[in-house]
């Protein structure tokens, strides 16, 4: 397999708060990876700064190959790196189908085609004309979804995507992901909610405190090793 | 019958309201920036169709091709240097930026075109009418630019709801933050925005070269006139400006009809009510 995503000593910071203290990452293509984490753990900022939504020139992101690191998120995304960002932030004027077309507003060829979504999710067939922000959670959270792979990227970061649904809706997302897998997209995502994470995760990064606590695959971590990893309980034994 | 004539010919010089209106809605509606210079620009707009038509003898329609081509790349150039540079979260930088070049646009005008007050003669377009039914006739002009008036904010509509572009637009108007994680370029749309509404307000420059007298100086009470149209028909609302620039214009010709002194008094009065009973205009925007 060759190295999809691949960041090295990544740092960010909020005024004088630091919230990324060298974090090194590597995605394969094909994989699907977990990064889980409490709540300020740096997940979502470690996302922000790989999509170009926060200042990253000067660090060491290489994305198929080519350092991606300082360019606007237009033209990352343009490189196949698409998001789903943390709240859905679904465009409130813009219809369901129209909120999927904005996503293929970059014109990459691929598999991922209105068709394509409305399988993945048949629930939005019939909301295809309703506005994207009158749908439920779990419906908006799929148009999210349908939004960012519009764009046939060749890794899809998702950020909570469980965050604030009902168990039932959540496994129903999570359904998806070895489908868009299957499509040949690798995925990246951010996740508090350990089990769901464990259960799609070729490999899993854990944070906290803005550093890569724990790494390694799901069979080969015991719980225990990730809620110390999760929680930093035992640290000082 | 007076009365009546007094209404249609509002409804007729509120095409002109809504055309002066419907680029600065435009803007609003995408940036949420106001525009101080836009009446000056509509003033460059009756400049250049005066000079390509009048002192260069070219045809009308080589003339009208040019002023708009002019005004929407300059409007593009002039958003993607300047304007992107100061737009932000603080309203006050584009308000200042753009209250300057008001002011040296009319100072620039004044300087090439002098004080004195001029007009696009358009000989029998101005003389010609077009009968209603029996009773009415309402001339060719404003008819004409009702119609104008019509099909840009029919146009507009268009754009807005059935292309890529006014999808995008949309969409950059609703969360500019999240627009280039679906590989948008704000400050590429932004351009457009200012660019389209430019090509509107060469229209607006057009007709006002051919229905009234201008001067340098004529630009700050044409972005009043748009200001009022726009917020009595409701921010965001490209039909509700054109609604908007009918009250305008008929109360301002009924006022006229009452006393020729209380045509604008009339004007400003409609605007004031409507911003007493409805703050948020009469038909504000609603989400499809």
């Amino acid at each position: 397999m060759t190295k999809l995503l691949e960041v090295s000593g990544l740092t960010a910071h909020y005024g004088d708060f630091q919230a990324l203290f060298g974090v090194d990452m590597q995605v394969e293509e094909g994989e699907t990876v977990a990064i889980i984490g409490s709540n300020g753990a740096g997940k979502s900022t470690f996302l922000r700064t790989l999509t170009g939504l926060r200042p990253s020139k000067g660090q060491e992101i290489r994305f198929c190959g080519q350092q991606i690191a300082g360019l606007p998120a237009d033209q990352i995304h343009k490189l196949g790196l698409a998001m789903v960002p943390e709240g859905r932030r679904l465009f409130r004027s813009l219809s369901v189908e129209e909120n999927l077309l904005i996503g293929a507003a970059g014109k990459r060829k691929g598999p991922w085609d209105l068709k394509k979504i409305y399988d993945l999710f048949p629930d939005l067939v019939a909301k295809r004309n309703n506005p994207g922000t009158a749908l439920s959670g779990g419906q908006q959270q799929m148009v999210a979804i349908g939004r960012a792979l519009m764009s046939n990227p060749s890794l899809l970061l998702c950020d909570e995507i469980s965050l604030g649904l009902a168990p039932k809706v959540i496994k129903d997302i999570y359904e998806a992901v070895p489908m868009i897998r299957a499509q040949g997209t690798s995925i990246l995502v951010v996740e508090q909610d350990v089990s769901q994470a464990l259960a799609v995760a070729d490999r899993i990064y854990c944070f906290m405190e803005g550093r890569v606590s724990l790494t390694g695959t799901p069979d080969s971590l015991s719980k225990e090793q990730i809620a110390n990893a999760y929680f930093g309980i035992g640290e000082a034994a | 019958m007076v009365w009546i004539n007094s209404i249609v010919q509002g409804v007729m010089l509120g095409g002109l309201y809504a055309l002066f209106a419907a680029g600065l809605s435009l803007m609003f509606g995408v940036m949420r920036f106001v525009n101080i210079a836009h009446g000056d620009f509509i003033v460059v707009g009756a400049y250049l169709i005066l000079t390509f038509v009048v002192s260069w003898g070219l045809s009308p329609v080589l003339g009208v091709g040019m002023v708009l081509v002019l005004l929407a790349v300059a409007g593009y150039m002039n958003q993607r240097l300047l304007l992107n540079r100061v737009l932000g979260k603080d309203i006050l930088p584009p308000i200042l930026v753009t209250f300057g070049m008001s002011i040296i646009i009319q100072n620039g005008l004044l300087e090439v075109f002098s004080a004195d007050s001029q007009k696009l003669q358009t000989g029998w377009l101005e003389t010609t009418s077009v009968q209603l039914g029996d009773q009415f006739a309402v001339g060719l002009l404003p008819f004409l630019m009702f119609m104008t008036a019509v099909a840009v904010i029919g146009l507009l509509q268009f754009v807005f709801y059935k292309t890529p572009l006014g999808r995008m637009l949309r969409a950059t108007s609703d969360d500019p933050e999240i627009v280039p994680l679906m590989g948008g370029n704000n400050a590429h749309t932004f351009a457009l925005a200012t660019g389209l509404a430019s090509l509107v307000v060469g229209v607006a420059g057009i007709w006002l070269a051919m229905k009234t007298n201008f001067d340098p100086a004529a630009g700050p009470a044409r972005l009043l006139f748009a200001f009022e149209a726009v917020i009595i028909g409701g921010l965001g609302n490209i039909w509700g400006t054109l609604l908007g620039g009918i009250i305008l214009g008929v109360a301002q010709t009924v006022g006229a009809q009452v006393d020729a002194g209380y045509q604008i008094l009339a004007g400003h009065l409609a605007f004031l009510l409507v911003l007493v009973i409805r703050p948020t205009g009469l038909f504000p925007k609603v989400s499809h």
